[in-house]
C-alpha cells in the first residue's frame, strides 16, 4: 500500500512542478488536472474514498473547466487555429499522459489486488461524513452556501458587459 | 504502516510549490493555478490528519475548503477576464499601473 502512496506522491510532485515550468497556460492545466488526480488517489489510499471522488468529479472537473474556459475566451484571435494545431504535437501530450498512465496502473493494479479499500487506515466513509457535516456542522453549510451564493453573484456581475450602454450611445450620436 | 508523516510532508512540499509558484510566475491564470495548488495541499493535510484519528472532521473541512476554492476560482477568472480586456494583458506588473 505504501508503494502505490510513494508513487502517487511523485507524480503530483512531477506534475506540479512542469505545472509551475510551463509556458503556456495549455499545457500547465493539463499537469495541473493530473497532479489533482494523484491527489486524488493518495485520499483514496488514506481511506478517505468520499474526498477522493469530490477532488476528481469537482477539483479535476468542474474548477479546471472553469480554467479551461477562461483560456479559450483568452486565446480567441487570428492566432488560434495555429496553436490549436501546435496542441496536438505528441511532445505537449506525451508528459501528462504518462503521468496518467501511472495512475491508472495504480488504479487498476488496487482494484486487481483486492483490497478495496485499502488497508492500512481505518475507511471513513460518505456515511459518517454526512453525518458529521449536517450534524455538527451545519451551520458551516449554510456559510458554505452563502459564500457559493456571493461568488455566483460576484462572478456575474463582473462578467457584464454593458453592452446596453454601448447601444445608447450609438442610438444618441448616429 | 500508515503513511501519515509522509501525507504531511507531500502536503508541506506541494504547498512550497504552490508559494513558488505565486511567487516567481508573472502570468494572473498561473498565480491563480498556484492558488488552487496551495489549497489542495492544505486540503491533503486536513484529509491526513482526519485519518489519522480515524474521524470525519478532516473530510468535513476537505468539503469546505473545496466550496471556498470554487467560490475563489469563479470571481478570480472574471476579474482575470475584466483585466484581460482592461489591459489587454495578464501580466501582474501591468497591473501596477491601476489607480484607486
Amino acid at each position: 500500500m505504501t508503494i502505490v502512496f510513494y508513487t502517487a506522491g511523485a507524480v503530483a510532485i512531477i506534475a506540479t512542478i512542469m505545472m509551475l515550468t510551463r509556458l503556456d497556460a495549455v499545457h500547465a492545466l493539463l499537469h495541473l488536472i493530473v497532479s489533482l488526480l494523484a491527489v486524488a488517489v493518495i485520499f483514496f489510499v488514506l481511506g478517505a474514498p468520499f474526498v477522493a471522488a469530490l477532488e476528481v468529479i469537482i477539483y479535476a472537473g468542474a474548477i479546471m473547466v472553469l480554467f479551461v474556459f477562461v483560456v479559450m475566451l483568452l486565446n480567441l484571435g487570428a492566432h488560434a487555429a495555429r496553436a490549436e494545431r501546435a496542441l496536438l504535437t505528441p511532445s505537449i501530450w506525451v508528459g501528462p499522459a504518462v503521468l496518467a498512465a501511472i495512475l491508472l496502473a495504480e488504479f487498476i493494479w488496487l482494484l486487481a489486488s483486492g483490497n478495496v479499500p485499502p488497508s492500512g487506515a481505518a475507511t471513513i466513509g460518505p456515511a459518517e461524513v454526512g453525518m458529521a457535516l449536517f450534524g455538527r456542522y451545519l451551520i458551516g453549510v449554510e456559510l458554505a452556501s452563502m459564500l457559493l451564493l456571493a461568488g455566483l453573484v460576484a462572478a456575474y456581475h463582473l462578467g457584464w458587459r454593458k453592452i446596453p450602454q454601448v447601444e445608447a450611445t450609438h442610438v444618441s450620436h448616429p | 504502516m500508515f503513511p501519515i508523516r509522509e501525507g504531511f510532508l507531500l502536503s508541506g512540499v506541494l504547498f512550497t510549490l504552490g508559494v513558488i509558484g505565486v511567487l516567481v510566475r508573472r502570468n494572473l491564470l498561473f498565480v491563480l493555478m498556484s492558488i488552487e495548488v496551495m489549497l489542495n495541499a492544505a486540503g491533503l493535510a486536513f484529509v491526513a490528519a482526519g485519518a489519522r484519528w480515524g474521524q470525519p472532521d478532516g473530510q468535513v473541512v476537505f468539503l469546505f475548503i473545496l466550496a471556498m476554492a470554487a467560490a475563489e476560482v469563479s470571481v478570480g477568472l472574471a476579474l482575470v477576464l475584466e483585466l484581460y480586456h482592461q489591459y489587454k494583458s495578464l501580466d501582474t506588473d501591468a497591473i501596477s499601473r491601476m489607480r484607486g
